[in-house]
């Protein structure tokens, strides 16, 4: 899934990694692919993670991960960094969830009485990235679908997920909402759609597995 | 002419700070943060303190140790999502938790430091971090009023600076910092490095001395500073 989700990204592209499954993705690149990634804390040209003895303690990523700079790399503030994300310029970002509504509201970042760490700089990327996609399991740890007809949780954003990611398939979220673009080795569609909790559109055709 | 000499004991420095402050503090994790500054604070002891400041560190550290004293009220934020202290104290309602998006945050800081009254945004329509924010309808759209933010305090963290109080950061310690030295009335910045007049170069200034209002140099660094091992 996280192999699949990789090829989200393409050449050129600005793109913002959550932490978390997201920040995975970097691993199924080649190492010269050419793409910007972005880091919230004020870093453009995120290289690889580093182990804490090669650590700068100086370096991090938005999640604390100790990471390193390529030829090229800017730092900047922390009001540039959501500029950046606010104005425009990330092309793409990619994010967990809690829930994800059929109308593409996305709820990542509370849950009441039980997880409020705060929203970080999730709602802004949510809101203005030019593309938003999903990282995330087809279910919740008790088998609850997380994708729904609209989300019971607290909303990060409206209407802002275009493209979910899960071990199970890959699904788009549209006018019509969820419609099935792929699906998992061994996973069949009428599994798909009995693991989501909304309508499943499924195509006559027969769709690619991944 | 020569410029001004703003070098302080950390001591001092922090001595103006009374009960009641508002207090701004630099930092994304651990890189930024004014470790040593907060130190003297929590030796200092003001209590019923407001801070502003990204995050609540990790448990035993950086502002940690002012939540476990007892010495904040109110903490603005964006995620706390490192420090479960912070969490059990804010859902015992032991501190009252105001959470702003993280860009916006930063916003809030540098319209106030740039003697601005606040800012419009569109982020968080629709959520409920738009609740009971005043709206207004400009060029078309609906927009949320957030309102600058000041401190009476700002404790920053340089990593070279010199005698008049010009800073310059590194790498992803920059952060918070510069906005925040631009937004209290009284900036005190601690650097690893401080240096004579001249020694930093004009064009390797990230802060300009005029914000700063003391500048104190940092000892061996504390543990603090270190890489986290987790």
């Amino acid at each position: 899934m996280v192999a699949r989700a990789a090829r989200e990204l393409k050449p050129g592209m600005v793109v913002n990694l959550g932490i978390g499954l997201p920040t995975r993705v970097v691993n199924h690149l080649p190492a010269d692919f050419p793409v910007c990634l972005h880091t919230e804390n004020g870093l453009t040209g995120i290289g690889p993670t580093l182990s804490a003895e090669q650590a700068d303690r100086n370096l991090i990523d938005a999640g604390g991960a100790y990471v390193s700079t390529v030829p090229g790399s800017a730092f900047f503030d922390s009001a540039t960094s959501f500029a950046l994300v606010r104005s425009g310029r990330l092309d793409l970002t990619m994010l967990g969830a809690f829930e994800v509504g059929a109308n593409g509201d996305l709820a990542n970042w509370k849950i009441p009485g039980k997880f409020s760490p705060g929203v970080g700089g999730g709602i802004e990327l949510a809101q203005k990235a030019r593309r938003v996609v999903v990282l995330t399991t087809h279910t919740d740890r008790a088998g609850n679908p997380k994708l729904k007809d609209r989300c019971s949780l607290p909303l990060t954003a409206k209407g802002c997920v275009a493209r979910i990611f899960t071990d199970m398939a890959v699904i788009d979220v549209g006018q019509g909402g969820f419609t099935l673009v792929e699906t998992a080795h061994e996973v069949s569609p009428s599994e798909v759609a009995d693991a989501t909790g909304a309508p499943l559109n499924i195509p006559e055709t027969t769709l690619p597995r991944f | 002419m020569k410029l001004p000499d703003k070098s302080s004991s950390i001591e001092a420095a922090i001595a103006q700070i009374k009960d009641g402050a508002t207090v701004m503090v630099g930092g994304f994790g651990v890189p930024g943060t004014p470790f040593t500054l907060i130190q003297a604070l929590v030796r200092h002891g003001a209590r019923d303190l407001t801070v502003i400041k990204n995050d609540a560190n990790e448990p035993d550290m950086g502002i940690d140790h002012l939540l476990q004293s007892g010495q904040v009220s109110r903490l603005i934020t964006t995620h706390l999502g490192l420090n479960a202290n912070a969490i059990r104290l804010m859902n015992a309602g032991e501190i009252t938790v105001e959470f702003n998006a993280q860009g916006i945050l930063a916003e809030r800081i540098r319209a106030g430091g740039a003697g601005l009254g606040g800012i419009l945004s569109d982020i968080g329509i629709g959520t409920e971090l738009a609740e009971g924010k005043q709206v207004v309808a400009f060029d078309g759209k609906n927009l949320l009023v957030e309102p600058a933010l000041r401190a009476d305090v700002a404790l920053v963290h340089a990593a070279r600076a010199d005698t008049f109080g010009n800073l310059a950061y590194v790498a992803t310690a920059q952060n918070f910092n510069p906005l925040m030295a631009m937004a209290a009335d009284c900036v005190i910045a601690e650097a690893e490095q401080l240096l004579h007049l001249g020694a930093l170069a004009a064009n390797d200034i990230h802060t300009p001395g005029v914000f700063v209002d003391h500048v104190a140099a940092l000892g061996a660094l504390s543990k603090e500073y270190a890489v986290v091992r987790r």
